[in-house]
């Protein structure tokens, strides 16, 4: 214990005071964040590979890992247990009737693998892989998803050179550019000939609320 | 309750309605309407014995005979309750404001139940001065109260194939419409100092899905809230106590609960929820992103399938809600023949921007069955579009922004059922 608390407080603030202000605004409102503090919480990643952490992993360290953390759920090959997504596979049915989407089929970066499975994966285990881990598992599931092979390394060197198949096929929201019929005048007269014909019921299909429906949020 | 005297008494009335359960509804209505009607001529208990205290409820609840008016899921939608959905009781509300205890629920990593004394807001990135606030910095800030509706970007999304679930609840309940407390987004952005470069915001909540979404900096200096008080009290867990961000007319999604950090950058993200989720994939196999706003809408509330007409032939009130992301609702359509016919509702209560509107269409029914629809006009002049009309550009699979028009099917005897017409 100092014999001199409240100068060690003025100099302790003083010291502050010299490496940031206060707070920025006109308020006064916050503090400076602390570049740990910053680096203990930014953990995102974009696709052109910022927000990467140093690391590697290859498909096999990420094949070991993929056991004995994902495959409960998502299947020894990505194809999923149950009703829980399905990682790999799907590459051709976009357009089909019921299409599969997967990270090969459907998924525009690789970065969001990365950082998807390092912020929220394992479900109910969130943020417990390592950087190398989450590369390793991010190098198997290009592999599960016929991308890489067997021997391939993923690192934050190499991370760029890899290119999922479908990111040319999004583009932005055009919807009041491609649905203009919304801003038709709407009939409010004899709008449509003869009587109402029911073309299909809910309570024929009867899975409300419970019961083995056809659609799914997931 | 231990007082003897306040207790309920055997009464005439209780052996009275064992006996209008016994003779069944025609005998009770004719016994009434010979002597009179016993809820007038026999005095129940609730009249002549005393109520709870006010030291009985230190925070109320509804009605016992309102239990039935409870959030609901439907089991099958997802894979684990605790990244999942739950559904507000739209056939049972009224006016605009959603209780906070029927508000939706839709969680990713379940409910995160954070501790307001350890709660921290980060702003940092392209900003002059990165900044931490906690909750007490954060209600010093000059505050402002908006009542706006959230609603998922899945709404109704189950219908996309034609009519699944058979109520109200289900197929439009994934919204609630509340007033927020809290503070400008571009106050607290200010108070940062913004970099020019920065032209997108990444928002991303505490809890164990670590929720992210890339938001373009024109909207979160133009409406965005970070609340903490909804109606007027702290924000539910279920609803990212202790502050969540309020993103006005668009997609749930984007309204980050339990925030804790947003970062200031030059790009989007391109994270989870805005790839693989919350991306609409077209017929030809291109798929639109970023699809933020939610597009005009309205829903007849009742009757539905969940809120038949029990009241037989004679005057009706049939009442919905219409909302837009885009504006206010300028008018809505009500049609009782399947869009035959249309004519104007009356909207009441208060129009706000991005906000439920409560309309009605009273008229004397005659028994015969009804088509009903409704058609949301929002103040751009956006027109509620057919299922079908959307369908044609979009296909089926798109499973968001499905705000198509609802049919509800009534037939003779006042059932309703979710179906579709030619």
């Amino acid at each position: 214990m100092s014999r001199f608390p409240e100068l060690g407080l003025i100099l302790a603030l003083a010291a502050g005071l010299q490496a940031a202000p206060a707070s920025a605004g006109p308020l006064g409102l916050g503090r400076p964040a602390t570049p740990d503090e910053i680096a203990a919480w930014d953990i995102d990643v974009r696709p052109d590979g910022v927000g990467l952490p140093e690391g590697r992993g290859g498909v096999a360290e990420g094949e070991e890992l993929y056991s004995d953390n994902c495959a409960v759920c998502h299947g020894d090959f990505g194809e999923a247990v149950g009703r829980w997504p399905v990682l790999a596979g799907g590459q051709g049915t976009l357009t089909a009737d019921r299409p599969i989407k997967t990270i090969g089929s459907y998924w525009p970066y690789l970065s969001t693998v990365y950082d998807y499975v390092h912020r929220a994966m394992p479900f109910g285990a969130a943020q417990s892989l390592s950087h190398d881990e989450v590369y390793a598992i991010t190098a198997y599931l290009l592999y599960l998803n016929d991308l890489v092979d067997e021997d391939f390394v993923l690192s934050r060197e190499n991370f760029l050179s890899v290119r999922l198949p479908n990111e040319p096929n999004f583009k932005d929201d055009d919807r009041l550019q491609t649905e203009t019929f919304v801003f038709d005048e709407p009939c409010m007269k004899d709008c449509k000939p003869g009587e109402p014909t029911i073309t299909m019921r809910a309570a024929v299909l009867d899975v409300t609320p419970e019961g083995d429906g056809e659609g799914s949020l997931e | 309750m231990s007082d003897e005297s306040r207790q309920p008494k055997a009464s005439r009335r209780a052996f009275l309605t064992g006996s209008l359960a016994a003779g069944g509804a025609l005998a009770a209505v004719g016994a009434a309407r010979a002597a009179g009607d016993p809820a007038i001529l026999e005095l129940p208990d609730w009249t002549t014995t005393l109520g709870e205290g006010v030291d009985a409820n230190p925070y109320g609840m509804p009605s016992e005979y309102e239990a039935h008016v409870v959030r609901r899921n439907v089991p099958w939608l997802t894979a684990d309750p605790v990244s999942s959905v739950n559904f507000t009781p739209l056939h049972e509300l009224d006016g605009i404001i959603t209780p906070n205890g029927l508000c939706f629920e839709r969680h990713h990593g379940g409910v995160a139940q954070v501790d307001p004394a350890q709660w921290r807001l980060m702003i940092h990135g392209l900003v002059e001065t990165p900044l931490v606030f906690t909750l007490e910095d954060l209600k010093r800030f000059p505050r402002v109260n908006k009542v706006y509706f959230l609603e998922c970007a899945a709404n109704s999304g189950m219908e996309w194939r034609g009519a699944q679930l058979n109520g109200v609840q289900f197929t439009h309940g994934m919204i609630h419409n509340v007033m927020y407390t809290g503070v400008p987004l571009r106050t607290i952005l200010e108070e940062c100092g913004l970099k020019p470069a920065g032209k997108w915001m990444l928002a991303e909540g505490a809890d164990a899905a670590a929720m992210t979404r890339s938001i373009p900096i024109e909207k979160a200096l133009d409406d965005c809230m970070v609340a903490f008080k909804m109606n007027g009290e702290a924000l539910r867990p279920e609803q990212g106590y202790p502050a969540r961000l309020v993103v006005p007319g668009w997609e749930g999604n984007m309204w980050v609960k339990w925030l804790r950090r947003l970062e200031i950058g030059d790009k989007p993200w391109h994270h989870r929820e805005e790839t693989s989720k919350y991306t609409d994939l077209l017929p030809d196999g291109t798929a639109r992103r970023f699809t933020w706003e939610m597009d005009a809408k309205s829903v007849i509330t009742s009757p539905s399938p969940q809120a038949p007409i029990t009241h037989g032939k004679g005057r009706t009130v049939i009442t919905g809600i219409a909302w837009s992301g885009r504006g206010t609702i300028r008018r809505v359509d009500v049609s009782l023949d399947g869009g035959r016919n249309w004519l104007p509702a009356r909207l009441d209560g208060p129009s706000f921007d991005k906000s439920i509107h409560r309309f009605y269409h009273e008229f004397d029914w005659d028994g015969r069955p009804l088509y009903l629809q409704s058609r949301a006009i929002d103040s751009t002049g956006y027109v509620q579009p057919t299922k079908d009309a959307l369908r044609s550009v979009r296909g089926v699979n798109s499973i968001y922004h499905n705000n198509g028009i609802q049919t509800w099917y009534v037939n003779e005897n006042g059932e309703a059922e979710n179906v579709e017409v030619s």
